[in-house]
């Protein structure tokens, strides 16, 4: 008799095989995790960096901060990522995954590099921020740990290419794979070249560290590492956007605008996205500008496009379904008609328009070569990135999880009105955050700073009262993310524990990774995934109107502030 | 639906909107713009970043530094006695990173040219011109060369933006323009 693998969810239909279902729900519990340890540093950081209260010592608060950056941009992040690649391969392909067994390997190293990184943060010579910039030290350990999560990181990207490779091979499915799907395997080719970056310094780093290397060149590394750095950002975007389209599938049915424009734009990622890293590099010395301006631009910012199309589509692609669901009056009624109450819905549109409308705007600006020097390293530049990476992909993937928690943990989420508010509270808290570091970083007061009053300094220098005010409420705005941030923890776990049992054989241990009762699988193979119906959109069918104003209004917003930019930039002392 | 594989297997020949096409075109057309404006500035704006750099040590760096200190020290400031350099209108001026100290003081003549040396001799270090507002990244080993004209008289503070070290937040310089 056949083993039975495979189980179904009855409420999404979705499959799950056995292998895939726990190390998803592994991964994922791991990133909570890390959210959790890295927001509770992250609002000590936000209760320092807020004059009144100016909580830490300046030592604790540069750990705080090197914790805090670390735990969400890498583990956070790459913990939940692993589990959407599984996802999206073993269980939206209906699947087996390839080789599980060196999945768990690949977990483990994982696990313990990031465990390693923490320890080298926690003994206090390592507080070198998330980008431990040379000839700066961290101990051997921190760049080793960061070693070993890249090597468990890879091992689950080419687990992820494996899947893909059976499920053609064993004809799971019908036609090509599914946009999201498709998303993800973008997410995988840049986190394949993102970690390859990362092992080209990071190893060289450590032998430099232990002694074995005499010099490592401060721009070179500054080089290598953000192609790193930002990269591994760009694995967010193409996951959450993959994101937003499997919630607009979920929630409201909607099929993609056009296949074709979407994965175009998923390829423009790849095709365009990595050195572009270089934007780091707008203000150091031994580059010249046309390296910077062409690599920042490719002459054409397409990267940039593929984001402005993903900033329609979807959207877009809910409006259409809205729309034929008969929400057709005027411009936005499949807008205000939409289920606001329901938190997988409301995380992905806030985290939709503030990355765009925030994280994105703000990043081409101070990308653009000659405005980065009105915003390099000012406070400016964590506003930016927690519109990407705090609203954009965390909101995102707090969305999702609100989904998974029935469908694949199968528990009933606990506490439904604080699962209501969370993304409200957490979207509110980071917006105010954002906007006032982005004002803040305007009048000049520079990131990862613990005293902007310089009151212990030789020399003193006064901020303008308005910069001061400006960094108190995004302080305040801090706190209330954090609270968002807390509930999310609460619920997250709290339905792992306490949920009700959607599937009886949902025990204590399923929830952090072990396998269901062998009574909750019973499919042996999943029937063959079939195309999707034909639908009839595009010329002649349901248009997406209001899409289109939202997003003749995002161009205005970005026209504006740009030349606003650009009219500051022309104020400064000239120089050449 | 995103999550099931495309009508069409073929993905390619699936139909595209109208609003999408339009929407492609002009968003392409404003990534060109915003690629366009980073050339044109370089030839009708005031304020680029020089392309002038070289490689350079912290030895020789703080020879020079302390040589253009030592010509043109005008007088001292605070407890430490740094010194003040008034350096000639139009010359090279040096001014040195370190943990935590932007040195020396300078004075400089307001709507005068000066090509201004920054470099680190230890770790890296953010130049942040307050509050004008105008920020570099100050690597060790590299000299970086930038022809300013300060257009305000004052009193101009330079912050370290880049993270380095615990006295990070004391690290404060001093631009006098008169």
């Amino acid at each position: 008799m056949a083993v039975k693998m495979f189980r179904q969810c009855p409420d999404s239909g979705l499959f799950f095989h056995k292998s895939a279902e726990s190390l998803m729900k592994a991964h994922a519990v791991l990133g909570v995790v890390y959210l959790l340890i890295g927001g509770i540093f992250g609002l000590l950081v936000a209760a320092t960096r807020m004059p009144t209260i100016h909580l830490l010592d300046a030592e604790t608060f540069y750990l705080a901060l090197s914790i805090h950056g670390t735990a969400i941009l890498i583990f956070w992040v790459i913990f939940f990522e692993m589990a959407v690649l599984y996802f999206a391969a073993s269980t939206l392909l209906r699947c087996r995954p390839a080789t599980p067994g060196i999945g768990w390997i690949g977990f483990i190293l994982m696990v313990l590099g990031s465990l390693l990184v923490m320890v080298a943060f926690l003994r206090g010579n390592s507080s070198v921020m998330f980008t431990s910039y040379v000839p700066m030290p961290a101990e051997p350990i921190f760049y080793l740990g960061l070693i070993l999560f890249a090597v468990g990181a890879l091992i689950g990207c080419f687990i992820f290419l494996g899947t893909l490779v059976i499920a053609k091979q064993e004809k799971t499915y019908d036609g090509s794979i599914p946009l999201v799907t498709f998303g993800a395997l973008t997410a995988a080719i840049i986190a394949i070249f993102t970690i390859a970056s990362g092992a080209i310094i990071l190893i060289p780093t450590l032998l430099w560290s232990v002694g074995l290397i005499s010099h490592i060149d401060p721009l070179v590394y500054r080089t290598i590492w953000w192609a790193l750095g930002h990269s591994s950002q760009q694995i967010n975007v193409s996951a959450h956007v993959s994101i937003w389209y499997a919630i607009a599938a979920i929630v409201f049915g909607a099929k993609p605008m056009s296949e074709k424009v979407s994965r175009t734009a998923f390829l423009l990622y790849i095709l365009f996205l990595q050195l572009a890293s270089a934007h780091h590099l707008l203000a150091d010395p031994g580059i010249g500008s046309g390296w910077k301006v062409f690599n920042t631009s490719y002459a054409m910012y397409l990267a940039v496009l593929a984001s402005m199309i993903h900033g329609l589509t979807v959207p877009g692609c809910i409006e259409v379904a809205q729309r034929k669901k008969g929400f057709n009056n005027g411009l936005f009624e499949w807008l205000q008609k939409a289920p606001w109450g329901n938190p997988v819905f409301s995380g992905m549109f806030i985290s939709l328009i503030v990355f765009g409308f925030i994280g994105g705007i703000t990043g081409v600006v101070m990308g653009t070569e000659q405005i980065n020097l009105i915003i390099h390293n000012t406070i400016f530049v964590p506003g930016h990135f927690h519109a990407t990476v705090a609203v954009g992909t965390t909101l995102a993937f707090m969305a999702i999880s609100y989904f998974l928690i029935p469908v694949l943990f199968r528990r009933e989420l606990i506490w439904p009105a604080a699962c209501k508010w969370q993304p409200y509270i957490f979207g509110a808290g980071m917006l105010l955050l954002i906007l006032f570091l982005l004002g803040a970083g305007t009048l000049g007061v520079p990131r990862r700073h613990w005293d902007v009053n310089f009151s212990d300094a030789a020399l003193q220098f006064q901020f303008a009262g308005t910069a001061i005010t400006m960094l108190g409420i995004a302080g305040l705005g801090g706190i209330l993310a954090s609270v968002g941030g807390a509930m999310f923890c609460l619920i997250a776990v709290g339905s792992l524990v306490f949920g009700k049992r959607l599937d009886p054989g949902a025990s204590l241990l399923s929830s952090f990774g072990f396998p269901m009762a062998d009574s909750s699988y019973t499919v042996e193979r999943p029937t063959k995934l079939g195309l999707a119906p034909i639908e009839q959109t595009g010329a002649g069918g349901v248009e997406a109107k209001g899409t289109f104003v939202l997003a003749l209004v995002f161009l205005a917003t970005f026209v504006v502030y740009f030349f606003i930019n650009a009219k500051y930039l022309s104020s400064i002392w000239p120089m050449s | 639906m995103s999550i099931m594989p495309p009508a069409q297997k073929i993905w390619w020949k699936e139909p595209i909107h109208g609003i999408e096409i339009m929407w492609i075109i002009i968003a392409l057309i404003w990534c060109l713009i915003l690629f366009l404006w980073m050339p044109y500035w370089h030839v009708y704006g005031k304020q680029n970043l020089s392309n002038e750099s070289y490689k350079t040590s912290p030895e020789l760096f703080e020879a020079k530094a302390t040589k253009m200190a030592k010509a043109h020290t005008v007088r001292t400031e605070s407890k430490s006695n740094i010194p003040v350099v008034h350096p000639p209108v139009g010359s090279d001026v040096y001014l040195l990173g370190r943990m935590w100290q932007w040195w020396p003081i300078l004075e400089l003549e307001k709507n005068k040219t000066y090509r201004l040396h920054i470099s680190s001799v230890d770790w890296q270090h953010g130049f942040s011109l307050q509050p004008t507002n105008i920020n570099l990244q100050i690597l060790p080993g590299y000299e970086m060369v930038v022809t300013i004209t300060p257009d305000q008289a004052g009193e101009f503070a330079i912050v370290c933006n880049e993270y380095c070290g615990v006295g990070h937040h004391t690290m404060l310089g001093k631009i006098y323009v008169k």
